[in-house]
Parts: C-alpha cells; sequence; structure tokens
C-alpha cells in the first residue's frame, strides 16, 4: 500500500496542513503589515495636537474632523484632514 | 565597535536563550570577547542553560541600581575565559530597566567587549522592547509553526519602528532568521512549513536552521550550551551559524530527511 500512497500524496499537496499553514500566515501577517503601516503609533497624539491648535482658533466638533493617513502608489504618503467649517469663524 | 545582536522572537520556548548561550559560546571560542546579557529580569534562565547558576552574586538590576559594579556582576565562563554573563535578576520588578540606565551598562561594555549579545524575554512589553532597543542585529528566533511565525512578524515591526536605529533614522538593524525546531522528514510529509515557507512570509535572510535535536534538552540538563556538543546536530548547525555571522558562506545542513532505503519506501517502513 505504500507505493499506492506515495503516488496519490503528489494529489494530495496542496491540501498538506504545511499548506494550509502557509496560506493562513501569507494573509494575516499582510494584513497585519498593512494596518501597521497605516497606523503610525504617533497618530493619536498628531490628532489630539492638532485638534488643540485648531480649537485655539475656531469651532471643531469631533465629528466634523476626520484625519486620515494613506499610502499611495510607490513611496508617497498623504496626511489628509478633513474640517467641516461653521459659521463663527472665532470663539469670541 | 561593539557589535550588540539581540536574540529575540515574540513568542516564548522557540529557543532565544539556547540561541542565545549557543551563539555566545561560539563567538567566544573564535576568540572574541563575548558578554551575554539575559533581560528576562524576574524569569532569570540565561545561567541554568550556561551552568553558572551557583555562581550569580549580583545582577544586571544591581548595577543599574548602583549597588554592584559591572566586574562584581559578570560571571566570567569557566570554559571560555574571553565570555562573560550578565544575569537577569530574578525577583526585582521589570520597571528598574529604562533607555537610559539601560545604555550606560551597555556603552560601558562596549569598551571592553567585541559583541553584546541581548537574550531578551518572550512578548513584546518592556523587557523584550529594552533588549531590541539598542540593537545593531537581530537574531529572529522561530519555530516552523504558524503563532511563532506571525509573532516574528511583529518583532520585525517593532525592530523597524520601536529601536534607537528606527527613532533616529539610522541604517536598520540587520535582521537574520534563525530557524529552529526544524523536522525536514515532517516537512516532507507536509505536516510543517518549509524553510522557504518561513523565509517566504519573512523576508528576511536566513542565518540557520537547527534541526529538532535530543542534544538540546541533554545540553540544557547539564548546563553545557549545544554548541559543545560537537558531534550533535543541533551543535554542528550552531557552529554553522557563527560562521556565517562572521562573514563566511556555510551551506545550510539537515535540510533533508535522512533517506530511507528503497525496499522500506515502498513497502512501508
Amino acid at each position: 500500500m505504500a507505493l499506492l500512497d506515495y503516488f496519490l500524496q503528489k494529489k494530495e499537496k496542496q491540501v498538506t496542513t504545511a499548506f494550509k499553514a502557509k496560506e493562513r500566515l501569507q494573509i494575516i501577517v499582510a494584513h497585519e503589515r498593512t494596518s501597521r503601516n497605516k497606523q503610525p503609533d504617533y497618530l493619536p497624539q498628531l490628532t489630539e495636537d492638532i485638534l488643540n491648535v485648531l480649537r485655539k482658533y475656531i469651532k471643531v466638533s469631533d465629528e466634523s474632523f476626520s484625519i486620515n493617513l494613506d499610502k499611495k502608489e510607490g513611496n508617497l504618503n498623504v496626511l489628509e484632514l478633513n474640517i467641516e467649517l461653521h459659521d463663527e469663524k472665532t470663539t469670541d | 565597535m561593539a557589535r550588540i545582536i539581540v536574540v529575540t522572537s515574540g513568542k516564548g520556548g522557540v529557543g532565544k536563550t539556547t540561541s542565545s548561550a549557543a551563539i555566545g559560546i561560539g563567538l567566544a571560542l573564535k576568540g572574541h570577547k563575548v558578554v551575554l546579557i539575559d533581560f528576562d529580569i524576574g524569569l532569570r534562565n540565561l545561567d541554568l542553560i550556561m551552568g553558572c547558576e551557583r555562581r550569580v552574586v549580583y545582577d544586571f538590576v544591581n548595577v543599574i541600581n548602583g549597588e554592584a559594579t559591572l566586574n562584581q556582576a559578570l560571571i566570567k565562563d569557566k570554559r571560555v575565559s574571553s565570555l562573560s554573563i550578565l544575569p537577569a535578576s530574578q525577583t526585582r520588578d521589570k520597571d528598574a530597566l529604562t533607555k537610559e540606565n539601560v545604555g550606560k551598562v551597555l556603552e560601558e561594555l562596549a569598551k571592553t567587549f567585541d559583541y553584546i549579545i541581548c537574550d531578551s524575554p518572550a512578548g513584546i512589553e518592556a523587557g523584550a522592547m529594552m533588549a531590541l532597543y539598542y540593537a545593531d542585529e537581530a537574531i529572529v528566533t522561530t519555530n516552523p509553526e504558524v503563532s511563532s511565525v506571525r509573532d516574528s512578524d511583529r518583532i520585525l515591526g517593532m525592530l523597524a519602528s520601536r529601536s534607537r536605529r528606527a527613532e533616529l533614522g539610522l541604517e536598520p538593524i540587520k535582521e537574520h532568521l534563525l530557524l529552529t525546531r526544524y523536522s525536514p522528514k515532517r516537512v516532507e510529509e507536509g505536516e510543517m512549513l518549509s524553510v522557504e515557507d518561513v523565509v517566504d512570509i519573512l523576508s528576511i535572510p536566513l542565518l540557520g536552521v537547527i534541526p529538532e535535536s535530543q542534544a538540546v534538552l541533554k545540553a540544557s540538563n547539564s548546563g553545557e550550551p549545544v554548541i559543545l556538543d560537537i558531534e550533535s546536530d543541533a551543535g554542528k548547525a550552531y557552529q554553522d551559524v557563527i560562521d556565517r555571522l562572521l562573514g563566511e558562506t556555510v551551506e545550510f545542513r539537515f535540510l533533508v530527511a535522512e533517506k530511507k532505503g528503497i525496499f522500506s519506501r515502498m513497502f512501508g517502513g
């Protein structure tokens, strides 16, 4: 039977547990790498600081403000700020 | 210039301390001055693997707190005189280490030693971060197993973002993959990730492959690092690792299972 197993093995190669392991790892590792790159450590602090500066001059609610760091093609990183401005321009 | 090498992994139990001990002895046997530092504060074990557990008087934290000098805390290896060990403390809290005080100790050691090997604790907490912070090179110890590979990838992320070299924008830490507990037979049977698979996923250069070996447990039982067991497969594989670290090109061994005879293959062995 060992001889038969030997030939059958070739066909089954694609569903070995090692193959599954590699496939699963490639997906999860790629996913974790992109989230690592998208969200640098300083982003929360940067958001806080920008908001504080803005609030010195204008009224900004948390909902009318968004910040995004995106990786475009090549080496281009884009930091995108969206601030909704309302009628009153100054706080006082 | 001393080379600071961290032996790290993320996951525990993959062979960091075994590898640190082997690499320390191996480099010292080549005539280099080497110091091995145990960064696993609270769970000291490098002393046991090195066989010097009964000679520990002062430790890393004593030195940091100024309760002992470096010379008082360093334990000279009895087999290789150019090797010293700085043990971790057993009881103090993990917050004893800071970037500043660790940096000072490393700076002092760099005056005397050619190689500073930092044996990292498992995990991604402060202790592990401290061990990798000042590194010039990192030996990422990995088992061919999903959780170990994933954790190694996280550690690679830390090396690239949280180290001194990353913070100062210097040349990045040189990364090496050390695959341990490798079983070529299981790889051939499709039950274990192959060297190629792991290199593919982590995409860092391969430093060595240590086969799953009975010699490793025997070595730790007796406190004689496995590299000293020169007849063993694991001992030879670590020897190759040393040669590669020193810049030589050495062919990889122990990657294929020992061939069974044609008859046992056809009729079941």
